[in-house]
């Protein structure tokens, strides 16, 4: 919303300052938002007059004047061909700075003449395109501030604009006589009365207007009158001045008029060409496929319901939203009708929201404008067009009723204490409602009709909070929920996050937070993208899909980082994936991808590809971190995403997978554009079972004194046999006695044999009664190497 | 005897080697050593002579024993230093690499506002991303004409053609977290709600999904004045130093009164610093949580009443860091993580000040 001081001051009677009311705007709720004042530039100039001019004495076209200023007679070399003796004009000093040709003044030596200073043309100080001269003013004295004497003279031109953020409350704002209401109420001044004196009918029209009963919800009064014999043609200056400022071009005077109270009072209005009109109004509902020709010159086809006004031959008016081209007013109109009508904010909402038109109409129709100005605010236009451009009024025609809608609610003074926590006097309470409109009797106040937001005692509290100004809250200290020490608070799930988190960190990850959306390609190579998960309005197609897997929007990420040359990557994520298009439909992963090498490359030979043993470790480091059980199975047949034969599912059992890890295809990778091969992980915390009991008590450690005993056995097994499979034999030979088993060399091929391998365990034997003696080592060995023979069909190696 | 002193000792001395010294222990004091050997003609003295020549020779045995020892410690550490010295390394050589993960701005300052929140007793609640538009509008007193809506710039999920089910939303704010922790929780709480929201904007300052931490309060006879404090207090931890509010007056559709909250700060070369100076900044939207959102949580309003308010975390996190960019934090940009991330044991809690 837009509107200049001058146009407050219509309404408001103040001697505040531009500050103070820019100030007290924003405190109210009515957010400033940008503040142009054209005065600022020009605050240093003074008027001055020119005492003699003389030619200079060493270039045509210049003039050696003797100015009088505030500070004395000073010398001023001029060029204007109007620089004269005895005309009053606006001085720029040296030290000045002139806004139209971005220079500041110093004392300057013109073909051997001092000068000190300059005469301002209109253009130099930006105030017009005129250059043919300097400023020549009729009136002034010298020394006195120029943007005083505009001020007093031709005040448009130092006229402050004002933009305010308008919240959707408050449509009476959207008048600059409830900006000043507001203002009144804050006590920066008294607002004016604004009573019009209707003027009096001269004949009577035959025109009528009818609201189909259908119609009345939506348009429950409609109000207009006919003026024959108007001179249309444009504005006078102040209105032009007025609309300028606020961003408007005007057109003519009468459609003028109609901008000018939309923005003046928040009461927009239509005017017809009587002259394009055929035979009556009606106010109606569209069948749907009716088509008109607004004035933005674009056409529209209204829907079923949409509410439309017609005359006998075809629709002439987009309700409440925009007018046709077809029956507006141009140069030439001479008979117009002047429409005030209100209309139902939902239904407004609904058909600019449906017709895509944003017009100031619909935008405040939509808010709600007040239904009982209704016919004042028509009595307004039609006085402001008799009064400027001629002609004779019509008898008001009136189709339906100014509702009812007025209300009362109680004024609990002590609301505001407990609600807000501000002390303020119950008769200050009842003094700020009264100056906001609203009539008080005992304790009910009766909401004034301009302000549809106020809807209950809540509403009262929030006014007289806002007049007196929040600034005066004191914070008063949150009660604690309980005395003593705060508590937990946050959820298992909550936990494992953060570990989850902190540990990929910790693993020398770098964490992402990459898109919750995605492109369907993408989301589909991850078995998403379907039209479950589609967004109807994404902003790009990058953007289209919710992300069924963190993968994809980590691989994207690398694939950014390769562009610009970093090639070893690790990456994670902790977020939400979505497996649905319904809410709740979502879980949390942890995912880990890894690219390049393990790090540069270095003096030590450290560095290497990455494998899928970087992210089996990170995996399993992770799930230890969030309390994952040490026993796990490995299985394959994970998703299409993994290389069939290089990944393993971390589970609990078939169904219970708690993680992935594995390289990623190189399908995939080639259509994501990154360059593998890459390793990635995906965890599932809540698929990790939480401890049956909470306890902090640690299991008792069992420390045997014996020493324990390791022995090696290297075993050759098909290529295909998988480790996990021969080291549960192995420990399953003496559960006992046997510690661990641990795998320390593989070895395929070579003299072994095609489709051959051998694996080489250390098993590490913890006696516990007495020391093993050798010969029940070899037991143990024994039995080892025939558990392994039987579940894998091993043979200790020669 | 003297003679055999200073010979041995002076032997000894000389040895460059620890078999010659093992040559002249055998000499010396092995068993057929000359100092053995003497030590065996003892016997053969009158008791007198015994007397005067055993500890004689007793001490010379012992002065040869240190000797030898003293002399094979010198050797070994002679050798070590001749062997250390040969295993000179360069040590401005760089350190076998390790890589430092980070942890993402917005995970950090999530953290932070938990860890000060939670000293006042808020618990974290969340809740679904696709939301229904009653949860994420119409129980937030948004209904379906409401202007909030269409300035809201709402993503909406696809319905097929013929499916005459509203669509979902994403959710556009995390308050629909709050409705949601009312329906299943009721009264009193307290409540934050950090997380993604959506909404259809992408320039300089916005990007489409962004992260916002809601607050809730519901009690018998929580004011606007405990949320001011609440929040003087938040900001003051946050900032690591005092941080004035100045409540503004605004509307929300869902708080009744509601403010704006700005926090003071001064300007200086384009970079702001917060908790001096005398500009203002808006940081927050906030008030009382309006009556008939309590109703659709399932909440009396007559017996409860109570404050929420939301805050962007990487908004906060760009004031607090100095990050410039709001769209770098999406972009899983190396450099960038690198640069602005958190490191992984930096885990904030109040004891060690954030």
């Amino acid at each position: 919303m837009k509107f200049t001081l001058s146009w407050l001051k219509k309404h408001l009677e103040t001697e505040a300052t531009l500050d103070e009311i820019l100030y007290a705007l924003t405190d109210l709720g009515l957010e400033v938002e940008e503040v142009s004042n054209p005065a600022d530039k020009l605050k240093s100039f003074m008027l001055a007059k020119v005492q003699s001019a003389e030619q200079h004495p060493d270039a045509d076209r210049l003039r050696v004047c003797q100015v009088e200023t505030n500070e004395g007679l000073q010398q001023i070399v001029c060029g204007a061909p109007n620089a004269r003796e005895g005309i009053t004009v606006v001085l720029c000093k040296p030290g000045d700075y002139v806004p139209g040709i971005d220079v500041t003044l110093s004392v300057g030596n013109i073909r051997g003449v001092e000068s000190h200073g300059m005469m301002a043309s209109e253009r130099e100080l930006e105030l017009s395109e005129e250059h043919d001269g300097i400023i020549e003013l009729p009136s002034g004295e010298v020394g006195e501030l120029f943007v005083d004497w505009l001020a007093a003279n031709d005040p448009s031109k130092v006229d402050p604009m004002i933009e305010i953020a308008i919240t959707p409350n408050r449509p009476d704002a959207l008048g600059v006589r409830g900006i000043a209401r507001d203002l009144a109420a804050r006590g920066l001044g008294v607002l004016k009365t604004c009573d019009v004196e209707a003027v009096p009918a001269s004949f009577k029209t035959d025109v009528s207007v009818a609201i189909d009963a259908d119609t009345l919800d939506g348009c429950p009064v409609f109000c207009g009158r006919v003026i024959q014999g108007v001179k249309n043609g444009p504005s006078p200056a102040w209105m032009q001045d007025a609309l300028r400022a606020i961003g408007l071009r005007p057109i003519s005077f009468l459609v003028d008029v109609t901008n000018y109270f939309t923005y003046d009072q928040n009461r927009p209005l239509h005017v017809f060409d009587m002259d394009k009109v055929k035979g009556n109004l009606r106010v109606h509902r569209a069948k749907g496929g009716e088509t008109i020709v607004a004035l933005d010159d674009k056409e529209y086809t209204l829907q079923a319901g949409q509410m439309a006004i017609s005359d006998d031959n075809s629709v002439e008016s987009i309700a409440g939203v925009m007018g046709g081209l077809e029956s507006g007013c141009t140069d030439e109109t001479v008979n117009v009708f002047v429409e005030s009508a209100y209309w139902d904010p939902i239904q407004i909402a609904y058909t600019g929201r449906a017709l895509k038109i944003n017009s100031d109409a619909r935008y405040r129709f939509e808010r709600g404008v007040d239904h009982a100005f209704t016919p004042v605010g028509l009595e307004h236009a039609v006085r402001m067009i008799v009064d400027h451009a001629g002609g004779e009024a019509s008898q008001l025609i009136q189709a339906g009723n100014v509702p009812d809608v007025s209300r009362s609610y109680k004024l609990d003074t002590d609301r505001c204490s407990s609600l807000v926590g501000m002390e303020i006097a119950a008769d200050r309470q009842r003094e700020i409602l009264t100056s906001l409109g609203f009539v008080m009797d005992g304790d009910m106040a009766s909401v004034p009709s301009w302000r549809p937001d106020v809807q209950g005692e809540a509403d009262l509290v929030e006014e007289v909070a806002r007049i007196e100004s929040l600034t005066g809250l004191v914070g008063k200290p949150l009660p604690r929920l309980h005395d003593g020490v705060t508590r937990a608070i946050l959820s298992d799930a909550q936990l494992r996050e953060r570990s989850a988190r902190r540990t990929a960190a910790v693993l020398g990850y770098n964490e992402c937070v990459t898109y919750s959306f995605i492109d369907q390609p993408s989301a589909a190579l991850f078995g998403g993208g379907d039209d479950a998960t589609m967004l109807a309005n994404p902003i790009s197609s990058e953007m289209s899909h919710m992300r069924p897997q963190l993968l994809p929007g980590l691989l994207q990420a690398a694939a950014r980082n390769q562009a610009r040359g970093l090639m070893d990557q690790a990456l994670f994520e902790v977020g939400t994936a979505f497996h649905g298009g319904e809410p709740g439909e979502q879980h949390v992963q942890v995912s880990g991808l890894i690219v390049g090498r393990t790090g540069p490359k270095d003096v030590h030979g450290a560095s290497r590809g990455v494998d899928v043993f970087d992210v089996k470790a990170d995996a399993e480091a992770i799930l230890a971190a969030i309390g994952a059980p040490v026993k796990v199975q490995i299985l394959r047949g994970a998703d299409a995403w993994w290389h069939p034969g290089r990944h393993g599912k971390i589970c609990l059992g078939p169904k219970k997978v708690m993680a992935v890890f594995g390289e990623i295809h190189p399908k995939v990778l080639a259509a994501m554009d990154v360059k593998g091969p890459a390793m990635g992980f995906t965890i599932w915390p809540t698929e990790v079972p939480l401890p049956k009991k909470k306890s902090s008590t640690r299991a008792p450690l069992v420390l045997r004194d014996l020493q324990a005993v390791e022995r090696d056995f290297a075993f050759v097994v098909d290529a295909d046999v998988e480790a996990l499979t021969l080291v549960n034999a192995a420990v399953g030979a003496d559960k006992a006695l046997i510690e661990t088993v641990r795998v320390f060399d593989e070895f395929i091929g070579g003299a072994l044999g095609e489709g051959k391998k051998s694996i080489a365990v250390t098993v590490r034997l913890q006696p516990v009664e007495a020391t093993l003696k050798e010969a029940e080592i070899e037991a143990v060995g024994t039995k080892i190497i025939e558990k392994v023979g039987k579940a894998t069909g091993g043979i200790l190696r020669g | 005897m003297d003679d055999l002193r200073e010979k041995y000792v002076g032997l000894i001395a000389q040895a460059s080697d620890e078999s010659t010294l093992e040559d002249l222990r055998v000499q010396a004091v092995g068993k057929k050593g000359e100092i053995s050997l003497q030590m065996r003609s003892l016997g053969k003295m009158s008791a007198e002579e015994r007397q005067v020549a055993g500890p004689k020779l007793n001490a010379l045995k012992d002065e040869i024993n240190s000797a030898l020892a003293a002399k094979k410690t010198a050797l070994a550490d002679a050798a070590l230093d001749e062997r250390l010295r040969g295993e000179w390394l360069d040590v401005t050589l760089p350190a076998r690499g390790r890589p430092a993960g980070t942890i993402h701005p917005i995970s950090q300052v999530t953290e932070e506002v938990i860890a000060i929140l939670a000293d006042l007793g808020f618990a974290v609640a969340e809740g679904p991303q696709i939301e229904s538009d009653w949860y994420n509008f119409d129980a937030l007193n948004i209904p379906g004409h409401h202007p909030a809506r269409a300035e809201m710039d709402t993503f909406y999920t696809h319905r097929a053609e013929g499916d005459e089910r509203p669509p979902h939303v994403l959710r556009t704010h995390t308050s629909p977290v709050q409705i949601r922790h009312m329906e299943a929780q009721g009264a009193p709480c307290r409540i934050i709600c950090p997380g993604r929201v959506y909404r259809a904007d992408y320039d300089q300052t916005h990007t489409p999904m962004f992260n916002q931490v809601e607050g809730l309060a519901i009690d018998k006879d929580i004011s606007m004045a405990n949320l001011k404090w609440t929040l003087e207090e938040f900001f003051s931890v946050f900032f690591g130093t005092e941080v004035k509010t100045r409540f503004r007056a605004s509307h929300f559709p869902f708080t009744e009164p509601s403010a704006e909250v700005d926090i003071q700060c001064r300007w200086e070369n384009g970079s702001v610093k917060v908790g001096e100076g005398d500009d203002w900044l808006e940081v927050l939207g906030s008030g009382m949580v309006h009556p008939k959102v309590l109703q659709a949580g399932g909440i009396d309003p007559a017996e409860w009443q109570g404050f929420a308010f939301g805050m962007g975390i990487d908004r906060m996190a760009m004031l607090k860091y100095g990050i410039p960019d709001l769209r770098a934090f999406f972009d899983s940009d190396l450099r960038w993580l690198r640069h602005y991330g958190f490191a992984s044991l930096q885990q904030p809690n109040l004891a060690t000040g954030l």
